[in-house]
């Protein structure tokens, strides 16, 4: 190397945020290196969002277009609410990851190829006619094109390991380029590659080089002439550390176990992309956590109901179709009104539909699939992290009103990430179960003594003197018994109802963003925050008077939602389906609501509902 | 086991304390009130308070079970008590936990749930009422009824094959499986007996007449005078001896059981196959002999192992676990993997 070569002049940006993708096949380990840098970006100090997206195959066919895998993220100063919109680089592996992802590219963004996969065969199989790394195809993009497997092959080539085994390696190459380009260090990822490959020198050797040689290449090299800081975000102090939607919801159950002292029960059946709740709380056994693999969805569900009547912490988790299957034993839990927790991580629908992808179609299934009149308490998180404050919030409040609860939260927020400020357990809200260990005089199991949660003294077998009997078929509004009498059906109907419209005085009120009258408000629930809250965000800064609430409780509504709602002229409900909250709104609450509905399998932009609400509020004034 | 859960502050009970404040409501003659009855007589001697018995059950004419028992008590939906009563015994293994389920509850809608809990070996006692007949949905064929069984869904005849539900149960890796009759009062209590001390699922296929849908099912084996030649009770380590006086007996020839007659001159006893109930393969040879006519009808425990329950083994990796990485600290996981902090 010469001396130009290994100092080239080159310039240092600094900006505000930036967004990435990593792109490649399937088998490429693109999760990887998007977690691994997602990690690192959270450690110096970024605020963050991800968004992983993969294949619902496990290995589709190498360098197909089915098969392509990638990891999305932005980072930077300012409040970050979604993964960003338009990538401004954008890494591919492969020519098929290349044609996946390129028409979101922002222009002049840039692209870093693996020139070594860009051969006849990957070309073809992306549908390519000719190469576009050679041709003029690219020109509005910067394009930056290396032979990251040869230049992995040259500083692996004394280790003496097959080409194939060097291969795996080249993520690491690019993800090394990348902490370069964005000034980060690569201590973290080095720890990590020491822990998961401890029992394999040569693969702990291999990568680390590779990572390495990633980093010196862009330093060395002209292909980038500039590399970035990303200014800090200025996030309230504290201990911080990432965390998937998934992951803060299992620690939100096990923090609910604790707190409440009773053991934590989950039931489950694998299912995309709810399983990885099922994994998470199964690592924490040292709680006294039982989890149980159930045959089937209706196994999970009704060995969860099993555990509540013996007095546990119940809850199952699944996707869609699986709730769909546990219809008839939610029905039982709101019968015997027992508390159960049900987590349902949405998907693309109907019936398989997009396993892998997100939707948030399932609201109107929570609120009425079942037969008859079964109402049940609805909850919905907005973000990953308040994925772990509502897991924990369902737990309270099935356990202080006796009552099954769902809480909705889908693929986008199970899988995405951000950075939490980790909370203190004394923090959290008391829970306090309605066990009963003896009665003055005869025993009601279905009294309500408390007419503030409704709830049912809770009489676990084991407890002497209180055996009784519980089912399906309508009960005797006091001693529980078996009734077909006609005037107690009613009343149980619509106590039944009562319960659950309780707890809106038992939630917190619905806050605004922004101010509390205006144009136009954006109502949302779910994982529609952060693009809702960013674009919200945007047209405040441009002066227009839109304002933004997000509801996490959908039934009860939270009491003051008719107040909130009657001071907008207008109200925009951007929904991942074809308007069920808009149409829950309507009917609640008599008011033309304002729908805007995407249903591809992918999270709004935020951009895409900034142009929304700037196209009603210019229709209204030519209107005016 | 099974029987530690006894407080010594335990009272002696009686039938009468097993018994519901509700009226039985099953059709005056049906099999059920046998059954009922053999389990409240038999619930006293069990050594247990009645606090720690919880009853589960699905939806049929059995299911009603619980409401009659003075204990827990949980009527579920149909087909899913068994995995209720998976729930329930995780929870909490110190709970003595039954489930009542019939051949259409536990067989066909339920079937799912029933070879699971079998393979796991939970230690719960499974009562399945097996009539041969849908009875509270009135008179449809079930999963046990005979090939060609006419009723009201299938005029021309049923064409479905019937379960045996002791090879089934021997086929989902079952720890413990028997048969009784409801008739056979003090035969049924002591298989009620054995399935409350056999540590693991205890599955007991009661037959149960239905005298509304399915009369005279088990008349064969029940009539006054001619039992002994169509009940063959088996006891561990005796040989397989059946008929008046005992005069017939099960024999191997070759791989094939065979019945021999001990009064005529060519065998004896010592030609007679004796019982093992550890023994799968016999266990499958008199299980293979439900509905052959050729052979009686096999009453008794058919097979019994011991092995460790799924609940002693959850509970032993939740010990495992906080011998290796302490008892739970909710903190130490919130701050688990890689944080950092923001000043």
């Amino acid at each position: 190397m010469s001396d130009s070569e290994q100092n080239p002049k080159k310039s240092i940006e600094e900006i505000d945020q930036v967004t990435i993708r990593f792109a490649g096949d399937s088998g490429d380990g693109m999760q990887l290196t998007g977690s691994q840098f997602t990690e690192t970006t959270g450690i110096v100090g970024n605020d963050l969002a991800t968004l992983p997206d993969y294949p619902a195959e496990i290995r589709a066919p190498a360098g197909s277009l089915a098969g392509v895998s990638s990891y999305q993220i932005q980072f930077g100063r300012e409040d970050i609410q979604t993964p960003g919109d338009q990538p401004d680089v954008l890494v591919v592996m492969n020519p098929a990851a290349l044609k996946v992802n390129l028409p979101e590219l922002r222009t002049h963004g840039i692209i870093i190829a693996n020139t070594a996969t860009f051969n006849k065969r990957n070309l073809e199989l992306a549908g390519f006619e000719a190469n576009p790394l050679d041709d003029d195809s690219l020109n509005e993009y910067k394009l930056v094109s290396i032979d990251m497997t040869m230049l992995v092959e040259k500083a692996l080539e004394d280790l003496g390991l097959p080409s194939k085994v060097m291969a795996r390696s080249t993520n690491m190459f690019a993800l090394g380029l990348l902490y370069w380009l964005y000034d980060r260090p690569m201590e973290n990822t080095f720890t990590f590659i020491e822990s998961k490959f401890k029992s394999r020198p040569e693969i702990v050797e291999a990568n680390k080089r590779a990572l390495q040689a990633g980093y010196n290449y862009g330093r060395t090299t002209r292909l980038i002439s500039t590399s970035y800081t990303v200014t800090k975000a200025t996030l309230p102090a504290g201990t911080y550390r990432n965390i998937m939607g998934n992951h803060a919801i299992a620690l939100g159950l096990v923090a609910a176990g604790q707190k409440s002292g009773l053991r934590l029960v989950y039931a489950g059946y694998p299912i995309t992309p709810a399983s990885d709740i099922l994994h998470m709380v199964s690592n924490y056994k040292n709680f006294g956590v039982i989890t149980f693999q159930a045959e089937d969805e209706i196994a999970a569900v009704t060995s969860a109901i099993g555990a509540s009547f013996a007095g546990a912490l119940a809850v199952t988790g699944t996707s869609g179709p699986g709730m769909a299957l546990k219809t008839e034993a939610i029905g039982l839990a709101v019968s015997a009104e027992l508390p159960l927790v049900l987590i349902n991580v949405q998907r693309g629908g109907p019936s398989t539909g997009l396993p892998t992808k997100t939707e948030q179609a399932d609201l109107f299934q929570a609120m009425y699939g079942r037969n008859s009149e079964t109402p049940v308490v609805v909850l919905a998180a907005a973000t990953p992290v308040d994925c772990f404050n509502m897991a924990y919030e369902a737990c309270r409040i099935a356990i202080e009103h006796m009552i099954p609860v769902i809480l909705l939260s889908d693929s986008y927020l199970g899988n995405g990430s951000e950075p939490w400020l980790l909370p203190s357990m004394d923090d959290l809200p008391n829970i306090e179960n309605r066990k009963v260990s003896s009665s003055n005089g005869e025993f009601h199991p279905f009294a309500i003594t408390d007419p503030s949660t409704m709830a049912r003294p809770w009489a676990v077998p084991g407890t002497p003197g209180l055996e009784h009997r519980i089912g399906g078929l309508e009960k005797d509004a006091l001693t529980g018994s078996v009734s077909y009498e006609a005037e107690n059906h009613e009343h149980m109907v619509h106590r039944r109802q009562q319960k659950v419209e309780v707890i809106a005085d038992r939630i917190p009120p619905l806050s605004v963003f922004g101010d509390d009258k205006g144009e136009l408000l954006v109502l949302g629930w779910g994982s529609t925050f952060g693009p809702i809250r960013s674009a919200v965000t945007r047209l405040r800064s441009k002066g227009h008077a839109v304002s933004h609430a997000h509801l996490n409780y959908l039934n009860p509504f939270p009491k003051n939602l008719g107040d909130v709602l009657v001071k907008f002229p207008r109200v925009l409900i951007p929904e991942l389906n074809m308007g069920q909250l808009s149409r829950l709104i309507r009917a609640e609450y008599l008011i033309n609501t304002l729908s805007y509905n995407k249903i591809q399998g992918k999270p709004f932009t935020a951009s895409e509902i900034e142009a929304q609400v700037l196209d009603i509020l210019k229709e209204t004034r030519d209107a005016g | 086991m099974p029987d530690s859960g006894a407080s010594e502050a335990m009272q002696a009970l009686s039938r009468k304390d097993f018994t519901s404040d509700q009226t039985v409501r099953w059709c005056p003659g049906c099999g059920d009130y046998s059954i009922l009855a053999q389990v409240q007589k038999t619930f006293p001697e069990l050594g247990r308070n009645k606090e720690e018995f919880v009853f589960v059950s699905g939806i049929g004419c059995s299911s009603r079970f619980p409401y009659y028992m003075n204990t827990y008590g949980f009527h579920t939906i149909h087909g899913r008590a068994t995995a209720v009563a998976t729930g329930l015994k995780l929870a909490n293994p110190d709970l003595s936990v039954w489930v009542v389920t019939g051949d259409g509850d536990g067989l066909s809608i339920g079937g799912n749930h029933l070879i699971h809990l079998l393979r796991r070996n939970l230690d719960i006692n499974l009562l399945l009422f097996n009539n041969r007949i849908y009875g509270l949905t009135k008179g449809q064929y079930s999963p046990t009824s005979e090939f060609g069984k006419v009723t009201k869904s299938t005029p021309q005849g049923s064409i479905d094959w019937p379960f045996n539900p002791p090879s089934l149960a021997l086929g989902a890796a079952a720890t413990f499986i028997a048969r009784s009759v409801d008739v056979e009062g003090k035969h049924l209590q002591e298989m009620i007996k054995a399935a409350y001390r056999h540590h693991g699922t205890s599955f007991l296929e009661i037959y149960q007449n239905c005298l509304i849908f399915n009369d005279n099912a088990f008349a064969s084996i029940t009539g006054k005078d001619d039992k002994e030649d169509h009940q063959l009770i088996l006891e561990h380590g005796q040989p397989l001896l059946f008929g008046k006086d005992k005069s017939k007996g099960i024999a191997m020839d070759g791989p094939r059981p065979v019945v021999i007659d001990l009064a005529d001159g060519k065998h004896s006893v010592n030609d007679v196959l004796v019982h093992d109930k550890t023994d799968r393969m016999i266990a499958l040879i008199l299980s293979e002999m439900t509905y052959r006519p050729e052979f009686p009808t096999p009453l008794g425990i058919f097979y019994e192992i011991e092995i460790k329950t799924y609940e002693d083994l959850i509970y032993e990796q939740i010990e495992r676990a906080v011998e290796k990485s302490g008892l739970g600290d909710m903190q130490a996981i919130l701050h688990a993997g890689h944080t950092w902090e923001i000043k």
